[in-house]
Order: structure tokens, then C-alpha cells, then sequence
């Protein structure tokens, strides 16, 4: 065997390939952007009094994407009037042409659910893949699902008469822009109110899209109004005294102080506010579905997301290889352009919601929890944080009590369904929780036992326009989706 | 003239199943409709009014725990008490100035409102959930759960009917509570506590507090461990202040219309709805 040569021969004439990655982006220019948008304000846009408008800018690049209208007290002002007039008329329409409108616009939102999907990526950072796939369809479905309500208000609740409250003011996040227009603006309109709506202010395209196509679709001018602008707008259309309900999604800090502007009022008022999610493994779960679950549950959307489940549980029996397989699964994370449909984590929100994170993140460090990010390169520009798991992390430490809102998962662990349930349970908040067994008496025990509006068992991050949703304690109370979201916006005698 | 000496009852708290007199040593007089004092009652504290939540809390979980079937037994059970006594309240509604008609008919209604309540603790949940149907291969329900312990401002009057009332439906999806009697009109709510200790019902699910709803509403409206205060019966002039104070942790505010209506969407403003999912599959 001496005369064999062994030795590779490379062919001089093959260049060695590059299996380097290949980007699968969308095409940001399937939306045309204005340079400037208005207020939406009695079916037309216009400038606002306030003659001030801000910058809305991509937070993957951090390139301004347009100017748009900052609503102060004068043009919430104007917007109620509209909204106020308007709804004598849209009050007293039958529902089944309620229900037609809103059809129309659930059709319209499915045929351009492309351009918008992008718009919504552009403006917020979020994965191409997520606003396409779950962001979009649930925005029609919202509209789908409420229109059909329009002419049935009198069996949804047995024994009341309902009928509409009035002019709804609406102040949503950033988060979902167009998901939680969708979850506001459906449901109100179904029951016959009026609206004025305010878009966060790093987000408030989509809205503006949205009005576009409400106007487009014949909605009677004055039923819908959007009044972009930051939390002084916000706060004029809390305070507004010609508003009959306030719908607010957003911080519990926030939460509060509107509790307490409304104090003492006759405004009905509905609140989703911050949350801790636990997420809970049990040793028999089905360990590769409760991994792709927990990742699903902290890094969808960046972890900007009230419910995430940002505290995972791990029974003790498992934790050590349930924490490896972990690891392994974060390196395989793509993070990066939100426009490329590979993308797994996109952009933060912004500048403020980063620093937000890091300081939370450093706080983790500094108490003495032990932190894990996969080796994954980050874009130049652009606000953008790795994938983060904490372990070591105990109840006290500032990571496992306040809501970080970025993808950043703290670890602890338990031995026994009560201590589970136990440390689930300390927290202030109350919005969501997951448990993974496969035992099914114990999911329902837990599910009994775990003080949130939702619970879901061996899946999470689930959504539908048919599903309420909602918190407990300090996450907020009223309900949104289903057959319980229509009372936020109805008021009958004996309610 | 009798030649016996009646013994006369001692007005006190009801805090845990026990009756404590206020830890601040305190009684306020209670008059009839001509202002003569009849007797003096305990009048409770910021302190009495902790230990009240605190009895609330710790009594949670087991009336929580309990099935529906048995709190409206348990409620019903209340109701023949109110009955058994029905000459007590009646003659004690009556020192609060109504007639005799006026009063019989207060008791007879309170113990009617406790059978019609009694009922709904293993209905509520069938009116109040749902399954919902998602778009996908899931298992979706939703269904009320008690939001925990809940405080409860008495309205002046009906001194009864008004306790029961508000007291009622906020007892039936398992929560506890902590109540301000009529501070003009105490007797009944003191009875009536005397009634709830022989009626099985758990120490510290309702504990009943005489005293000035202006001193102690501000503690209640402001007190971390309790989920939810019902405003109906408060006193106008507080109703903003404690919903400012209600926001400190995010309380769930009831306040209705009529002080002593019965409705199964009562029951409701002193819930929460849990939505659970599960996936179907083989």
C-alpha cells in the first residue's frame, strides 16, 4: 500500500464555494410612503393646528421614513367633535350595514395585506415573516370576526338590550400598530361607537394606511378618527371630556395614571398593561415542541409583547439538559433585517426601548444571575439586542419581577406543581402563563391555579379575534376578543 | 314594671369569623329616627381594616376552592338565618326610621335576593363562559374566575338590603370581602354578621367593619391586597378620591346605578375571565 497517495488533490480549476448566507429580502418599495401625513379627521386628512410633526424613522436603519402630524389638545379636540357628530348616525345604523362596512374593510386589509405587512415592518422592525404571517391575517380576521357581531349585539348577552356607549378613545402601542387597531377600532365600530384613535408615537403609519382604506371603503366620515402624536396627546384624549369610554393598551405605569385622570368621571375605561408571563416546563413535557414553545413565547416580536413569557420555569429533574438544548436552539436564532423573510429576531422598537433593555439586562448581571447570547453577528446600524437567557436567576432579582419588553428570558426553577404555581403567582402582573406536561389533569390543576387571563397549555403566543384576552391584578382589567371584548363597548341597563 | 334587667347586646366587628371589639378602643352612637341613641357600636380603624383584609386574603383560597354547589348551599343557608331572625332586623330597621310594613318588607326581600343568589354559584359560570372557536386545532374556553378579595362600601340605606345587595354577588363566584356597614344605620349589618358566624360560612370570607366610611375608605381604596372595591354605596364626595387611590394597584372599580338591584352582571363585575388553550391532536 505504499505506492498509494492518500493526499487530497484539489482541482486548480474549482474555485472553493461560498456557502455564506443568502438573504431572502421583500421588497421594501411594495409600499409607497408619503413624505408628510395629516390628522384623519372627518373621512379627510389634514394639517394639524399644532403645525408640529415628527419624524417616524425605521428602527432597523434608523433612516426617517416620513413626517407625520403631532395632535395637540386643539386637534383631539376637533377629532371628538367629528367623532362626536358622527355618531348619532352610525349609533343608529342597523347592524346589519354596520357589519357590511366592516366586511368591506376586512376584504380590503386581505388585499393589501403585502404592502401593509412591509409598512409595518419598515416603521416598527418587526420580522418580515411575523408581520406577513401573523400580524396581517389577524388584522382582517379582527375586522372579519366583529363585523358579524354588528347584527347580533342582542344575543350576545343574555337579558340586556345593549347599546352603544359613545365616542371611544383608543390609545394603543407599539408593539402590534396595526394588530391593536385592529383589536380596538373592530369591536367599537361593530357596537355602534365612534372613534378617535390614537397611534403610538414611534409607529403611526399603518393607522394612517388605515384610514386610507377606511375612507376608501365609504365609512361614513367622523366613525373613524386618528390623531397620531406622543403622550401628551395621549393624555388630551384621556382627558377629553366629550369621550364616553378609554380603551388603552400599553405600561402599567401608564395604566395607572390614566386610572387616576379619569377618577371620579363617568368615562368607562378599559386597561392592557404590562406582564411577566411564566412559562412553565414540567420533566415529562415534550422537551423539543416545549423548546421551540418557550423560544416562540420570549423572542417573538423582539419580546416586545405584554403576554411573552419572559420567566421560564424548569422543573429541577430536567433543568440542566432542557437548558442546554436551549442554548443550542438561541445559536441557531437568526437576528437581523426585519425585511428578509429568514429573519427570526428583528429591530427594537427604539432607541429608548434598547436602552431600556440594556439597563434591565445590566441590572441582571449586576445582581448576580449568570447571562447567555448566542455568538450571532448584529447589523451596524439600526437598534438591535441578542437573544438573552438568564439562569441562576432568583424571584427577587429585578429580571424575574419587571417587564423587560425585549427578548430576554430569566431562568428559575421548582420541584413541585405548588412551588410552580407558587412562583408563577409573585408577580404584580397577570396577563399570561404556559405550562408544558403531558399529564392532563395537572394542566387543568394548573390551569385553575395560575391567577392569569391567559393560560396556555402545551402552545404559546396564541392568538384569535375569537379568543378573549386580558389581565389580572396590575395587567389590567376588561377583556378584548370574543364575545366578552364586545361589553367594553356596549352599556345597557342592569350592566 | 319588670323586676328583671334585660342584657343588652354588645355592638361589635366581625373580623376572621370572630367578634373583636376595634383595636382602637373606639363606639360611635347609633340613633333612631329621632336621634335618641339606641347604642354604641364599634367604630373601626385603618388597623381593624387590615386585619379585616387580611383575615379576606387567608380565607381566599379555601372559599374559592370551594364548588358552587356547595357556597349556594352555603348561601341559602344564610338566607334562613336572615329568616330565623327576620323579627330582629325588622325591629332594627324600624329604630332607622321605616314603618313596620316598610321593614318586614326589607327583610323579606333580603332573604329572597340571598335564595335568588344562592342559585347562581353553579349557573354563573355556564352564563358567563364560553368555548370559543378559533381558527385553528385548538381547545379554547373561557370562564369567570372570583378576582380575590373585594371591599364593599355599604349604601346609607336600605341599612339590609342594600349590605346584602352588594355583598351578595360578589360572594357567589368565590371571593371575600371586606364591608363598611351603613354608617348612619349599623344594627342590621351587625345581626346580620351574627347570622353569617351560624350560616357555615368560612371565618374571614365576609368580615363586616361599623365605622366611618370617610376614614376608612381612603385605606380601603388604597390597600395593595385587595383586588377589587365596589363604590355603589360610598358616600359621593368619595367616590374620586378612591379611584385614585384604586389605581395604586390597578383595582377593578364596580359602581352601578341602584344600590340594591340583583342582577347576574353584578356577578360578573366581580370577576375575571380566564382564557385557557390546548392543542387537539392524536
Amino acid at each position: 500500500m505504499t505506492d498509494t497517495d492518500h493526499t487530497p488533490v484539489l482541482h486548480p480549476a474549482i474555485e472553493p464555494l461560498d456557502w455564506g448566507y443568502a438573504s431572502s429580502r421583500e421588497a421594501a418599495d411594495l409600499v409607497k410612503i408619503s413624505e408628510r401625513y395629516g390628522l384623519f379627521v372627518d373621512g379627510d386628512f389634514y394639517k394639524p393646528a399644532s403645525k408640529r410633526y415628527m419624524t417616524s424613522i425605521n428602527p432597523a436603519t434608523e433612516e426617517p421614513l416620513a413626517e407625520v402630524a403631532e395632535a395637540d389638545e386643539k386637534d383631539v379636540d376637533r377629532a371628538v367633535t367629528a367623532a362626536r357628530k358622527a355618531f348619532p348616525g352610525w349609533a343608529k345604523l342597523s347592524g346589519a350595514e354596520r357589519a357590511k362596512y366592516l366586511f368591506r374593510i376586512a376584504r380590503m386589509l386581505q388585499e393589501r395585506s403585502r404592502e401593509l405587512a412591509v409598512l409595518e415592518t419598515l416603521d416598527g422592525g418587526k420580522p418580515i415573516r411575523e408581520s406577513r404571517d401573523v400580524d396581517l391575517p389577524l388584522v382582517a380576521a379582527h375586522f372579519f370576526y366583529n363585523a358579524g357581531w354588528a347584527d347580533k349585539l342582542e344575543y350576545a348577552f343574555s337579558g340586556l338590550k345593549p347599546e352603544p356607549i359613545g365616542v371611544a378613545g383608543q390609545v394603543i402601542p407599539w408593539n402590534f400598530p396595526l394588530l391593536m387597531l385592529a383589536w380596538k377600532v373592530a369591536p367599537a365600530l361593530a357596537a355602534g361607537n365612534t372613534v378617535v384613535l390614537k397611534p403610538a408615537e414611534t409607529t403611526p403609519l399603518s393607522a394612517l394606511h388605515f384610514a386610507q382604506i377606511a375612507a376608501e371603503a365609504g365609512l361614513p366620515p367622523g366613525v373613524l378618527n386618528v390623531v397620531p402624536g406622543a403622550g401628551a396627546t395621549g393624555a388630551a384624549v384621556v382627558g377629553h371630556p366629550d369621550i364616553d369610554k378609554i380603551a388603552f393598551t400599553g405600561s402599567t405605569e401608564v395604566g395607572k395614571e390614566i386610572r387616576r385622570r379619569v377618577a371620579g368621571t363617568d368615562k368607562r375605561l378599559t386597561l392592557e398593561l404590562g406582564g411577566k408571563g411564566a412559562h412553565i416546563v414540567f420533566a415529562d413535557a415534550p422537551l423539543d415542541q416545549a423548546i421551540e414553545g418557550v423560544v416562540n413565547g420570549i423572542f417573538f416580536n423582539q419580546g416586545h409583547v405584554c403576554c411573552a413569557g419572559s420567566r421560564l420555569f424548569v422543573q429541577e429533574s430536567i433543568a440542566d439538559v432542557f437548558l442546554d438544548k436551549l442554548k443550542s436552539r438561541l445559536e441557531k436564532l437568526r437576528v437581523g433585517d426585519p425585511l428578509d423573510k429568514n429573519t427570526d429576531v428583528g429591530a427594537i422598537n427604539s432607541a429608548a426601548q434598547l436602552q431600556r433593555i440594556e439597563m434591565l439586562v445590566e441590572a441582571g448581571r449586576e445582581e448576580g444571575a449568570e447571562m447567555f447570547q448566542p455568538a450571532c453577528a448584529l447589523p451596524e446600524r439600526g437598534f438591535f439586542f441578542r437573544p438573552t437567557l438568564f439562569t441562576g436567576v432568583s424571584q427577587s432579582h429585578r429580571i424575574a419581577q419587571e417587564e423587560i419588553f425585549g427578548p430576554v428570558l430569566s431562568t428559575l426553577t421548582f420541584r413541585t406543581p405548588d412551588e410552580a404555581v407558587e412562583k408563577a403567582n409573585n408577580t404584580p402582573y397577570g396577563l399570561a402563563a404556559g405550562v408544558w406536561t403531558t399529564k392532563g389533569s395537572r394542566i387543568l390543576w394548573m390551569a385553575d391555579r395560575l391567577r392569569s387571563g391567559v393560560v396556555w397549555a402545551n402552545t404559546y403566543n396564541k392568538f384569535d379575534p375569537a379568543s378573549p384576552f386580558g389581565g389580572y391584578k396590575e395587567s389590567g382589567f376588561g377583556r378584548e376578543g370574543g364575545r366578552h371584548g364586545l361589553l367594553a363597548y356596549l352599556k345597557a341597563e342592569g350592566l | 314594671m319588670t323586676d328583671r334587667l334585660d342584657v343588652r347586646k354588645t355592638y361589635k366587628l366581625f373580623i376572621g369569623g370572630q367578634f373583636p371589639r376595634s383595636e382602637s378602643g373606639r363606639s360611635y352612637p347609633a340613633v333612631d329616627g329621632d336621634g335618641a341613641i339606641v347604642a354604641r357600636v364599634a367604630q373601626a380603624s385603618r388597623k381593624d381594616l387590615r386585619d379585616a383584609v387580611r383575615a379576606a386574603r387567608d380565607a381566599f383560597g379555601g372559599w374559592s376552592g370551594r364548588t358552587g354547589y356547595n357556597r349556594g348551599q352555603i348561601l341559602y343557608r344564610v338566607a334562613e338565618m336572615v329568616e330565623d331572625r327576620a323579627g330582629t332586623f325588622s325591629e332594627q330597621i324600624r329604630i332607622g326610621g321605616a314603618s313596620k310594613r316598610q321593614a318586614d318588607r326589607e327583610v323579606a326581600a333580603t332573604v329572597d335576593r340571598l335564595v335568588w343568589y344562592a342559585g347562581w354559584c353553579d349557573k354563573f359560570a355556564q352564563v358567563a363562559g364560553n368555548l370559543n372557536p378559533v381558527a385553528g386545532p385548538f381547545f379554547n374556553i373561557s370562564a369567570p374566575e372570583p378576582v380575590g378579595v373585594v371591599g364593599v362600601v355599604s349604601p346609607p340605606e336600605p341599612s339590609l338590603l342594600g349590605l346584602v345587595s352588594r355583598m351578595a354577588p360578589a360572594l357567589v363566584p368565590g371571593n371575600t370581602i371586606v364591608l363598611i356597614a351603613s354608617y348612619q344605620k349599623p344594627l342590621p349589618a351587625v345581626t346580620f354578621a351574627e347570622a353569617l358566624a351560624t350560616s357555615d360560612v368560612p371565618g374571614g370570607v365576609v368580615n363586616i367593619l361599623t365605622g366611618d366610611p370617610a376614614e376608612l375608605l381612603p385605606w380601603m381604596a388604597g390597600h395593595m391586597d385587595i383586588d377589587a372595591i365596589d363604590l355603589t354605596g360610598a358616600p359621593a364626595d368619595q367616590v374620586a378620591p378612591a379611584e385614585e387611590a384604586s389605581a395604586e394597584n390597578v383595582k377593578r372599580v364596580v359602581r352601578t346605578a341602584t344600590v340594591d338591584s340583583q342582577s347576574p352582571y353584578l356577578i360578573a363585575g366581580f370577576t375575571e375571565t380566564k382564557t385557557v388553550w390546548h392543542p387537539k391532536g392524536q
